[in-house]
């Protein structure tokens, strides 16, 4: 099977290790991974900023380098989220419904196309508390959302890492309350955004975890950033780095 | 009126520990009991669409339902007044107590009469006004709006609620005690309410089948409010109606346990004609919705039953307090809702939030609140409501990232990368995101760059 | 054209496309529900009281329930207070009452409810402005949920009818629910069969 490969822009510019382990795994599972070179951003922080026009060119160009393929992955569940539900910016066409019906974020794949149940040659023996961001759950539904009391739970991060030998999750309080980035919101509501980030953290440690893990980075940028400040001993992982062999 | 600053007092409410730790921890607990008492529903879920759809359908035909309240409500012996906004509601009321020569008047809690700021227009013309619901006394006693439409006080510690009795009752400030503060409440207001002649309320429904209107209260205040005086009038929201007393089963079993997690309140009234010698008026208010109606976006905002179950959920409400949004209605509901009443006022609005689409999860009505929060925010850029620093900040990323070149320029040195990336984030300073956070340490190369090297593939 | 007639326009001419009034079940359990003991559960969370069986003897119940009361308002064949709601030409006069006595014609066994009307009360007033209400249940009367109680005639053709539901409280401080509020202290449901040939016990 052949995907593209979308590495958002945060991660190709802070944490390229994502990226590699990303592309590391899929090659492991025999896919063939095309990753095209042009590629830049998904359009979402224009978007989300209500700059349609500004985001334009940037989803265009996306289109471009992607509307060739059958499966594109990325290992985030907000730009999965962003492309599949919320790429408007460009005018409608066949390649850009082609693009939102063909994206996916990289639990997505490994779990319900690729439908991996073992990962032989990992190990992580650590204390995590897994966080799946907003975009990942209310958006593309990874895993079930604590306010539908009646849904059945499920998680599809935490049923790939429990294949993982070593690991040991803890449970957590509010555990799917928002972190706090929300993209801009980072900045613009920074005080808010830190707090939450702070709280969360602190939900965490206290807990005993000894590592965050996600399969969104930008959460855990923005968790790792307010974990380090506080000066609490939480280190952050993608999901991505984990499932690849990472032991620590 | 200015631009309200939701961030700047978001951030000045954080900076008080007591206070946001209070308030946080205090709505989470709310969302829990929410949570709880959803669970022991089976049916919620149905409930939700069954809610949903009666209000959908309500306002779809609003015109006829509400010519149908009216004439029912007229055929009970009340008397019924429409008024195109708040000023005429306010001109409404005053008149009817003015007639009556009454310059006191007792009310039961109204959103509506908040946004319409009755209880000012009606004090400017020598009225008395006052507050029967504990939590709108309070405020009303410490001259601040309400926070939170449905504990308008919860912002406020057990202590901040002794310091304001105290200085309004002559209460005992030490006395830090919910039931001690609740009888000092009772203590003062029983007096105001035996010896009312005029009572105003709202109304949390409208049955157009029957002409009645429906208080859901905890103190019974409403109830008080409408039986004690002869005169009471009835604040009525145009999107308050629905069919008939089979709807209103459906609201009454989702309402309260969405807002505290009780199974009910203890006073669910149906006021359908006026008391023995007494007079009954309502006041069916406008002041904006039939002009929301017509917002192909945004009028499913107008289903709101007012549970505030998603300001209790919202973890940026939580930490912000309700003062901070500046505006009648606050949380997420507040955010969809305002712009329709000041654009430019509520310009920012839109962007306190992270979009993260928990409010819309706990709506009983099944509005689809985050998303009609992304919606505003492209409207606020059509319409030029979004500040220039913001928007060109947009312009330089919008730029960049459409261009591959220019983007792997950038990229190549972190210096480089920190000032483009961040950039079209940051509207204030480079640094906003150190403030409190440290920055992500930098990486040696991008994946860009690693592909080249260790890939050689290029499309 | 006036303010009604300007408003309705903008209204029809603002409406959204039709939808559909969906049809509303009841909602019943599948399993049987015991009536009662559902809804003393439910009363109790609301801080209300449930007494199983109808007092021996009505007078030395409610002497040690309110030891001080001294005004005692009843609607009730069942016992003979020492008022009657006729009593309180003003209806603000009915804050003077220590103890209200009622029947209610419905229970709802989903929330602890009771339903109310100008019927019972005579004068509203009673029902809330007393210190204390009791009110005589017949447990024949309790029906499921409230889907069911919306169906009484008293909903649908009362000047005023109301669902009672435990004591007032207030949750206005920290969240914290408080009783009592503006209304009654204390709330006591005695379930006690209509039936007409119980002896008057007088005061």
């Amino acid at each position: 099977m052949q995907v593209a490969l979308m590495i958002p822009c945060y991660v190709d510019l802070f944490y390229p290790e994502v990226g590699v382990a990303t592309l590391e795994l899929l090659e492991k599972l025999k896919v063939d991974v095309v990753y095209p070179f042009d590629q830049t951003c998904c359009g979402q922080p224009m978007a989300n900023s209500g700059c349609y026009e500004e985001a334009q060119a940037t989803e265009e160009l996306f289109i471009q380098n992607f509307s060739a393929f059958d499966h594109i992955v990325t290992p985030s569940g907000s730009c999965t989220h962003h492309l599949r539900n919320k790429f408007t910016a460009a005018p409608d066409s066949p390649e850009r419904r082609k693009i939102s019906a063909s994206v996916y974020d990289l639990v997505e794949f490994l779990h319900d196309v690729l439908q991996v149940r073992e990962f032989p040659g990992t190990e992580f023996k650590h204390k995590v508390a897994l966080h799946t961001s907003c975009s990942a759950i209310r958006g593309i539904g990874l895993a079930s959302m604590s306010e539908r009391v009646h849904d059945p739970k499920f998680s599809k991060p935490k049923q790939l890492l429990e294949r993982v030998p070593g690991i040991e999750f803890v449970d957590f309080e509010r555990p799917d309350e928002c972190c706090g980035f929300g993209g801009s919101f980072s900045v613009t509501e920074e005080a808010v955004a830190a707090q939450m980030g702070y709280d969360k953290v602190e939900f965490m440690r206290k807990a005993s975890a000894d590592y965050i893990v996600s399969s969104d980075m930008s959460c855990l940028m923005h968790l790792q950033g307010c974990s380090s400040r506080l000066g609490t001993n939480l280190k952050v992982l993608h999901i991505a780095q984990i499932l690849n062999g990472v032991t620590q | 009126m200015s631009i309200v600053d939701q961030a700047e007092n978001a951030a000045e409410f954080i900076n008080d520990r007591t206070h946001e730790q209070h308030l946080d921890q205090l709505l989470w607990m709310l969302r829990t009991r929410r949570d709880e008492a959803a669970s022991r529903v089976p049916e919620w879920e149905q409930l939700r669409d069954l809610a949903s759809q009666i209000k959908e359908h309500t306002l779809s035909n609003l015109a006829h339902y509400l010519e149908m309240f009216e004439s029912r409500a007229k055929a009970n012996g009340v008397t019924v007044h429409w008024a195109p906004d708040a000023h005429e509601h306010n001109q409404i009321v005053h008149q009817l107590l003015s007639d009556r020569k009454v310059d006191e008047l007792i009310k039961s809690k109204s959103m509506l009469t908040e946004e319409c700021d009755t209880r000012r227009f009606l004090e400017e013309r020598g009225v008395r006004v006052s507050e029967t619901d504990l939590g709108e006394r309070i405020q009303q006693l410490d001259d601040q709006p309400p926070s939170h439409i449905v504990g308008p006080a919860w912002h406020k510690t057990t202590q901040d609620i002794a310091n304001v009795f105290a200085k309004a009752y002559g209460s005992d400030k030490e006395k830090a005690d919910p039931v001690y503060l609740a009888h000092v409440m009772r203590q003062n207001t029983r007096p105001l309410i035996e010896r009312a002649r005029a009572g105003m309320t709202g109304a949390n429904f409208a049955v157009a089948e029957t002409g009645a209107i429906v208080t859901v209260t905890n103190e019974g205040n409403a109830d008080l409010s409408g039986n004690v005086p002869e005169l009471r009038i009835c604040s009525v929201g145009l999107e308050k109606i629905i069919p008939r007393n089979e709807d209103l089963a459906v609201f009454i079993r989702l309402l309260t346990r969405s807002a505290t997690g009780n199974s009910i309140t203890q006073y669910t009234s149906h006021f359908r004609a006026p008391r023995k010698n007494g007079e009954m008026h309502i006041i069916l208010v406008d002041n904006g919705r039939s002009s929301r109606l017509g917002m192909e976006k945004f009028w499913p905002s107008l289903k709101c039953i007012r549970c505030a179950a998603c300001m209790n959920t919202c973890p940026v409400y939580r930490r912000s307090g309700g003062l901070s949004y500046g505006s009648t209605y606050m949380g997420p509901i507040g955010i969809i809702m305002m712009p329709t009443f000041d654009i430019r006022r509520y310009s920012e609005l839109p962007f306190s939030s992270t979009l993260n689409g928990s409010c819309t999860n706990v709506c009983p009505v099944k509005i689809n609140i985050h998303e009609q929060i992304y919606a505003w925010r492209e409207v606020m850029e059509e319409k030029h409501q979004i500040n220039l620093v913001k928007k060109s900040a947009m312009i330089v990323a919008g730029k960049v990232l459409s261009n591959p070149t220019l983007y792997r320029m950038a990229g190549d040195t972190m210096e480089a990368s920190l000032k483009v990336l961040p950039r079209f984030a940051i509207y204030n300073q480079l640094n906003a995101w150190g403030q409190h956070r440290d920055i992500p340490p930098p990486a040696k190369e991008t994946f860009h760059d690693w592909y080249k090297k260790h890939r050689s593939q290029a499309t | 054209m006036n303010f009604r007639d300007t408003i309705l326009e903008n209204v029809r001419n603002n409406q959204p496309s039709a939808r559909e009034l969906p049809a509303i079940p009841k909602f019943h359990s599948e399993q049987p529900v015991d009536l009662k003991k559902q809804f003393t559960a439910a009363l109790k969370e609301l801080y209300g009281e449930v007494v199983t069986e109808p007092p021996a003897d009505l007078k030395t119940f409610l002497k040690e329930r309110f030891p001080s009361a001294k005004t005692i308002c009843s609607t009730v064949p069942e016992y003979t207070g020492n008022s009657r709601p006729e009593d309180f030409a003003r209806w603000s006069d009915a804050g003077s009452i220590d103890v209200t006595i009622v029947r209610s014609p419905l229970g709802v066994a989903e929330t602890g409810s009771v339903l109310f009307s100008e019927e019972e009360f005579r004068v509203n007033t009673i029902g809330f402005l007393a210190h204390d209400i009791v009110i005589l249940l017949d447990p024949a009367e309790i029906v499921e949920n409230i889907h069911d109680a919306y169906c009484h005639p008293h909903l649908l053709d009362k000047a005023y009818s109301m669902l009672m539901s435990g004591p007032s409280g207030s949750a206005d401080i920290g969240g914290i629910t408080v009783h009592p509020a503006q209304g009654v202290m204390t709330l006591t449901v005695i379930f006690w069969p209509g039936a007409q040939s119980e002896t008057t016990q007088t005061d």
